[in-house]
């Protein structure tokens, strides 16, 4: 069997393979488009300016135009560079930013992928987004890049510990890693109200993990030029930038996932649960990527120690002691939810 | 004090005040001009684009004096004068270097017969270098282009000269 008969063969499930992937694609394309947008507009309107405004409808055409430009421009590859991971470090950010997305429940059913154990799935991906940077950076071979990507690693690797506790609280009052059994045991309460602090470490644990600000050490410019994308220009660099959205995007959805009730209304009662689940969804969503949005307004950065700091001396033992605390209250007073 | 600070940083207090005003801020009315199509206010001395003003029968007010030359930091203006028919002083030459001028409006201050002005244009960028040479004729061209806004400007400001 050679390739070509390979590929004639099984030329339908290739083409549904694809289809399925566009039907992930295209909905985070307008949704980083979008989310570039409402980023830009926020960040203005908090210093009193009006953002993007000019290019198309009330500045809706901005992100368009900018990613068309880059697209024309030429990708400058360094000369003491290495070539092969220099072009491949942008693709595996954009590729495991969409990959985590595949089983991401919008609705109840509607993930592309309802696997058993999706927070994991999304765990591991969210970690391996790492590497992108880490590779940017060594393979740039110029020294603010390589500095912006042990950055990088050392932050990730500090708040995914913190984050990963935040995730075992909310898995032991579920009692499944499926993401839509995490959602529908929501249906009484939402988790924000009874793991609140919960919820705010994992807040600032996002933050961290998609290199915002106030956590954006990686890529800051006023000591860094642009940390691990200074030395990639045209697609490589538009592949970053949206790697980098889709997962703040990411991020927020799987915030609204675990404690925001996913799909859920507010109140299961007429004129709320009337409204299609993925609209609630979507605000939401929204809802915390302004949370977001707002916190790179307001908030200065961190220095390189007090980020040490506040990840392995405050989060952490706040997260560990929640662990202790939450599993104590579910064993004792019977509250334990049966294993799905 | 030192436990309050404490607790005041775990339960970020301080964030939940910075959020809280950015929110306002947030809802404030925006300061942004639309700069092409919407223009600030400019004052009377605005130092802009240059122009060489004439008496209202035409004649150029300029005498030649090159009070201007000589004050100019930068050294942007150049003049040559000769003596005309009528035996008045006129300038044959009178160029300036807007590229090297500093828009302090030390000439304009210096002009005894308010001639060379700083008048409120300040939108001339060009594509080549040269253009931006200016000579006399540019300047008195400007003149005759601005002579209302320059005389209104000049009225406004003449009580606290």
């Amino acid at each position: 069997m050679n390739a070509v008969s390979l590929i004639s063969d099984n030329i339908y499930s290739i083409l549904v393979i694809l289809m399925w992937s566009m039907v992930v694609f295209v909905p985070i394309l307008i949704g980083v488009i979008l989310a570039v947008y409402g980023d830009r507009k926020i960040w203005a309107a908090v210093q009193k300016r009006k953002g993007p405004n000019v290019v198309g409808p009330f500045g809706l055409l901005q992100v368009p135009a900018d990613g068309l430009k880059y697209i024309f421009k030429e990708i400058i590859i360094p000369d003491g560079a290495d070539k092969i991971l220099f072009i491949l470090a942008p693709i595996l950010t954009f590729a495991l930013a969409i990959a985590a997305w595949s089983v991401i429940p919008i609705q109840a059913g509607a993930a592309l992928s309802n696997i058993n154990v999706g927070i994991l799935y999304i765990f591991a991906i969210s970690s391996l987004g790492v590497y992108g940077i880490l590779i940017a950076g060594w393979s740039s071979n110029s020294k603010y890049p390589f500095f912006g990507a042990l950055r990088s690693a050392a932050q990730m690797v500090s708040y995914e510990v913190s984050m990963g506790f935040v995730i075992v609280t909310v898995l032991m009052c579920v009692g499944s890693l499926n993401l839509t059994d995490i959602v529908m045991a929501q249906k009484n309460i939402w988790f924000f109200i009874p793991l609140f602090p919960m919820f705010v470490v994992f807040f600032i644990s996002a933050l961290a993990e998609t290199n915002r600000p106030p956590f954006d050490l990686p890529e800051a410019e006023s000591e860094l030029v642009a940390g691990y994308q200074t030395e990639y220009s045209a697609i490589p660099f538009v592949l970053f930038f949206f790697g980098e959205y889709a997962n703040i995007l990411l991020m927020c959805s799987l915030t609204t996932i675990l404690f925001l009730g996913g799909w859920l209304p507010p109140f299961d009662i007429a004129p709320f649960n009337m409204i299609p689940g993925f609209i609630w969804f979507l605000l939401k969503l929204i809802f915390v990527f302004y949370m977001f949005a707002m916190v790179k307004a307001f908030v200065p950065r961190y220095r390189y120690d007090q980020l040490m700091r506040l990840g392995w001396k405050v989060l952490l033992p706040v997260s560990l002691i929640a662990v202790v605390l939450t599993s104590s209250i579910l064993f004792f007073f019977n509250l334990a939810p049966d294993l799905i | 004090m030192k436990i309050l600070n404490k607790l005041k940083a775990f339960f970020l207090i301080d964030f939940i005040r910075a959020y809280v005003l950015a929110q306002k801020y947030f809802f404030r009315k925006k300061s942004t001009l639309n700069y092409p199509y919407e223009k600030g206010k400019l004052s009377p001395r605005f130092r802009g684009e240059h122009a060489l003003r004439r008496y209202p029968s035409g004649e150029e007010r300029c005498i030649g004096c090159k009070l201007c030359e000589a004050v100019c930091p930068a050294q942007a203006i150049t003049i040559e004068t000769e003596p005309r028919d009528d035996g008045t002083r006129r300038t044959t030459r009178y160029d300036i270097d807007m590229v090297k001028c500093i828009y302090c409006n030390l000439c304009e201050e210096s002009c005894p017969v308010d001639a060379i002005v700083q008048g409120p244009h300040f939108e001339f960028s060009t594509e080549t270098r040269e253009e931006l040479y200016y000579d006399k004729e540019k300047l008195l061209s400007n003149g005759d282009r601005w002579e209302s806004v320059l005389a209104a400007n000049l009225e406004a400001d003449a009580k606290y000269k």
